[in-house]
C-alpha cells in the first residue's frame, strides 16, 4: 500500500514537472548560417556518388559498393505499400554538403557558428553530465568525437563512421552492409550509395559500458539529405546503451532523412539503443535499423518519434541464436498534418527465443499514426514467444490510428499474442475533466503522464515535456467555447 | 447558503435552439426535480450549466452565489462550487481514476493540504459506501466500467468534490434496485443546508429514495410547470401530455 502512494507522489512531481518545463520546439527548429564549403549539389547520379567517394578519399571496395548501391537504388520504385511519398523531391536534394574540414575532438576546436549550434541544443552539456563519449554530425559529416579514456583504455572505439573505416578498416569491414544490405529496399540503397557520417562503436568482449554513448544529428541546410550509417558491435559478454538525438531546422522544401543502423549483440552481449527524432516539419524520415541478435544476446530498441513529416520506422531483430530476445518500445506522436508509419520486426529464427514489442503512438489533428509489425517464426523456433502490444490515443474528435500486424508462424510450439488498445480525447472527454476542476494543462499532463504511465522511466524527459506542450495546444482547440 | 440563479437561459446545439427561457433557482438545503418528456431539454440544460464548448448559450443568466457563470470555462464553474453527475459519463483512457480525483480536489479546494494518504483514505471510505472496490483506483477513467458503476463513481467524485449545488443527470439509469439504495443513500448522507441538488430524471423512480421538495415540468425547452412531490406522482400516472395541453 505505501509503494502506491509513493508511485502516486511521483506521478504528482511529474505532472508539476511538465506543466513548468519549458523547453519548446522553437528551441531547435532555428538554423544558423553556416556556409557548407563543399557540396555535390542538387541530384544524383554517377557523378555525384563518385564525388562523394573522391573527396573521402575511400578504399576501393567502398567506391565499388556505393556504384553498385546507386544501380539498386535507380532500379528499385519508390514503395507505394506505405505513406505518400510523392513529396520527396529527389532531383532538387542536395545529397552531400560538407561543412568546414574539421573533425574535432575538442569542442573548442568545432568552428564557432556549429559549435553555437550545438550548444543550443544542449549537446556538450549533456555529454560532460551523463555520457561516456559523443560523436556529432552537422549535416554530411561527424565534425566532433569524443570518448572517455578510461573507455578507450578497454579497447572501446567510438567515433564517426568515416575516421572509422581510415583507422579500423578491418574491424568495420567485418560489419558493414551485413545486417542491411543495399538489396534491402531503396531508401538502404540509396544510404548505401551517397552514405556519410554515422558512427562506428565497437564494445570488446566482456566490457560493460555503464554510461551511455551518444551521437547527435543535426541538419541545417534546406533541401538536403543526411545520410549516415551507424554500426554498433556488442561482443561476447559486452554491455552498452547507444543514444541517438536528431533534430532540423523547418524550411518550406522537404529534406530528406535515410540513414541505416546496424546493431550485432554477440553471444550474451546487452545493447540498448535509444533514438529520439525532433526532425522538423519539413523532413521525410526513412531509415533502416536491424539487430542481429546471438545465443542469449539481448536487445533493446527505445524509440520516441515526435517530428518529421513522414517517417517510416520498423527496427528490427533477427534473433539468431537459442535464448536471444528483443525488446522494442516505441512512442510516436503523429502531429496536425503528419504520418508515422512505424513498427518492428521480430524474427525468431532459433529455439526458446523471444521478443516484446511494446508501441505507443498520440495522433493530434489528422495526423496518422499507423502500427505496421512483422511477426515470424521460424520451423524449429521452438518454444519461442512473442508479444506485442498496441496503445493509440486520439486527441480530437476525428483522428484515426490504424493497426497492420503480419504474423508468419511457421513453428507449432511458438505462442504469440496481440494486444491493441484506442482511446480517445475529444471535446467530450475533456470536458469531463475540466468540469471536476482541471485545467486544460492539468488534464494534457495528466492524459500523456497517463499515458506514457508504464514507459516514463526509458522516455527522456525532455520527449515527454514536447509531447505535452503539443498536446495541450491541441486541446486549446477542443475546449474553445464556440 | 449557495444559490444557484438560472434567469431566462435559452441555448442552442448545432444551431437548433434547445432551451428557450428557462428560470429556476435553486438553494442550499433544497432538492428540485427537473421532469420532462424525452427531447425538452433536460440534459441540455445540465451541459449549459457545466459549460460544456459544444453548446451555445443564447440568452440568460447563470449566477451561483450572486458570480455570474455565464461565460465561465467548466473548470472556473468546478472551482465556484458546482457539479454536474452525467448522464453517460465518458471514459478517459490513460487517467488514473485515483490521480485524477486528487488533481481535481486540489482545483477546487486549494486551500485544504490534505496529504495524499489522508485523501485515499478518506476515497476508500466513500469507494465502500457507493459499492467500488478499492481495485478501481488504479483503473483509467469510466475506461472499461459498466453503466452502474460509472454512476457510482460520480457519486463518488460527488462527495470526494464537496460541491455546492449538484445536479444528477438520470442518475438513476444503468443502477438496479440495490445499487440506487447505495447510491441515494451517499446522496442524502451528502445532502444538508449548504448543499442544493437538481435531479434531473425522466421517471419518478429516484425521486422515491431522494424525496424533492420542489418538481419542475420542462417541455420545449421551458418550464411549463411548478410544483411539489405531488407533480411527480400525477406524472407518474398521467404522463406528461395532459401538461402539454394544459
Amino acid at each position: 500500500m505505501e509503494s502506491e502512494y509513493s508511485k502516486d507522489a511521483e506521478m504528482e512531481r511529474l505532472l508539476e514537472d511538465l506543466r513548468t518545463s519549458n523547453i519548446r520546439k522553437e528551441d531547435w527548429e532555428f538554423h544558423d548560417n553556416h556556409k557548407p564549403t563543399y557540396s555535390t549539389g542538387i541530384g544524383i547520379n554517377r557523378k555525384v556518388v563518385e564525388e562523394i567517394s573522391d573527396i573521402k578519399n575511400e578504399p576501393d571496395w567502398m567506391r565499388r559498393f556505393r556504384l553498385k548501391s546507386l544501380e539498386i537504388f535507380l532500379a528499385k520504385p519508390v514503395p507505394t505499400w506505405g505513406p505518400d511519398l510523392s513529396g520527396i523531391d529527389w532531383e532538387n536534394t542536395n545529397y552531400y554538403t560538407r561543412p568546414d574540414e574539421i573533425n574535432a575532438n575538442k569542442w573548442e576546436d568545432v568552428p564557432d557558428e556549429i559549435k553555437d549550434t550545438f550548444t543550443k541544443l544542449g549537446v556538450p552539456e549533456m555529454e560532460q553530465k551523463y555520457l561516456a563519449g559523443s560523436v556529432a554530425q552537422y549535416d554530411s559529416e561527424g565534425v566532433y568525437h569524443n570518448l572517455k579514456k578510461v573507455w578507450e583504455d578497454k579497447g572501446v572505439v567510438f567515433m564517426d563512421l568515416d575516421s572509422a573505416i581510415r583507422e579500423h578498416p578491418d574491424l568495420v569491414k567485418d560489419y558493414f552492409c551485413r545486417a542491411v544490405p543495399a538489396t534491402d529496399n531503396k531508401f538502404a540503397a540509396l544510404n548505401g550509395a551517397v552514405w556519410s557520417g554515422g558512427s562506428f562503436l565497437y564494445v570488446p568482449k566482456g566490457v560493460h559500458i555503464d554510461m551511455p554513448l551518444q551521437t547527435y544529428f543535426r541538419m541545417n541546410g534546406e533541401a538536403t539529405g543526411q545520410f549516415e550509417h551507424t554500426i554498433v558491435v556488442a561482443d561476447e559478454g559486452s554491455k552498452v546503451h547507444y543514444i541517438e538525438g536528431c533534430t532540423a531546422p523547418k524550411y518550406d522544401r522537404n529534406s530528406l532523412h535515410s540513414a541505416i543502423v546496424e546493431i550485432y549483440v554477440k553471444k550474451n552481449a546487452q545493447a540498448r539503443y535509444t533514438s529520439v527524432q525532433n526532425w522538423s516539419k519539413s523532413v521525410y524520415n526513412m531509415p533502416t535499423k536491424r539487430a542481429w541478435v546471438d545465443e542469449n544476446a539481448k536487445m533493446e530498441w527505445v524509440g520516441g518519434s515526435l517530428g518529421s513529416k513522414v517517417t517510416m520506422l520498423y527496427p528490427s531483430s533477427y534473433l539468431r541464436g537459442p535464448y536471444a530476445s528483443a525488446h522494442n518500445l516505441n512512442v510516436s506522436l503523429a502531429g496536425p498534418g503528419t504520418v508515422k508509419d512505424t513498427g518492428a520486426k521480430a524474427l525468431h529464427l532459433a529455439p526458446y527465443t523471444s521478443s516484446k514489442i511494446v508501441a505507443k503512438s498520440i495522433s493530434i489533428e489528422d495526423g496518422k499514426a499507423i502500427y505496421r509489425g512483422l511477426l515470424r517464426m521460424n520451423k524449429g523456433a521452438i518454444h519461442s514467444k512473442s508479444h506485442v502490444q498496441c496503445d493509440a490515443l486520439l486527441i480530437n474528435d476525428k483522428s484515426q490510428s490504424f493497426t497492420y500486424p503480419h504474423d508468419e508462424i511457421y513453428e507449432p510450439t511458438a505462442t504469440f499474442g496481440h494486444e491493441a488498445t484506442v482511446g480517445r480525447i475529444g471535446t467530450d472527454e475533456l470536458t469531463y475533466l475540466r468540469s471536476r476542476g482541471l485545467s486544460e494543462d492539468e488534464a494534457s499532463s495528466m492524459i500523456v503522464l497517463g499515458f506514457l504511465d508504464d514507459v516514463m522511466k526509458e522516455i527522456p524527459m525532455e520527449f515527454a515535456v514536447e509531447m505535452n506542450r503539443l498536446i495541450k495546444l491541441e486541446m486549446g482547440k477542443l475546449g474553445a467555447v464556440g | 447558503m449557495p444559490e444557484l440563479a438560472i434567469r431566462e437561459l435559452s441555448a442552442s446545439v448545432e444551431n437548433k435552439q434547445i432551451l428557450k427561457g428557462v428560470n429556476l433557482t435553486v438553494r442550499g438545503g433544497e432538492i428540485h426535480a427537473l421532469m420532462g418528456p424525452n427531447g425538452a431539454g433536460k440534459s441540455t440544460l445540465g451541459n449549459v450549466l457545466i459549460g460544456h464548448p459544444n453548446y451555445q448559450i443564447t440568452g440568460g443568466t447563470i449566477e451561483l452565489n450572486g458570480t455570474d457563470l455565464t461565460h465561465k470555462t467548466p473548470e472556473e464553474r468546478a472551482r465556484a462550487g458546482l457539479f454536474l453527475a452525467f448522464q453517460s459519463p465518458v471514459a478517459v483512457v490513460g487517467v488514473k481514476l485515483s490521480t485524477f480525483l486528487r488533481t481535481a480536489y486540489r482545483q477546487v479546494h486549494p486551500e485544504d493540504k490534505v496529504s495524499l494518504q489522508q485523501f485515499y483514505d478518506r476515497m476508500k471510505v466513500h469507494m465502500r459506501r457507493v459499492g467500488l472496490d478499492e481495485s478501481f483506483m488504479s483503473r483509467s477513467v469510466n475506461d472499461g466500467f459498466s453503466g452502474g458503476e460509472r454512476k457510482r463513481f460520480e457519486i463518488l467524485q460527488m462527495v470526494m468534490l464537496r460541491p455546492k449545488i449538484v445536479i444528477l443527470d438520470e442518475i438513476d439509469s444503468g443502477l438496479d434496485v440495490d445499487a440506487l439504495k447505495l447510491v441515494a443513500d451517499e446522496i442524502s448522507e451528502y445532502y444538508n443546508d449548504e448543499v442544493g441538488f437538481l435531479i434531473i430524471t425522466h421517471y419518478q423512480r429516484i425521486l422515491k429514495n431522494i424525496a424533492p421538495q420542489f418538481v419542475h415540468i420542462l417541455i420545449d425547452g421551458k418550464v411549463a410547470m411548478d410544483g411539489n412531490r405531488d407533480l411527480s406522482l400525477r406524472i407518474e400516472e398521467e404522463g406528461y401530455d395532459w401538461i402539454k395541453n394544459a
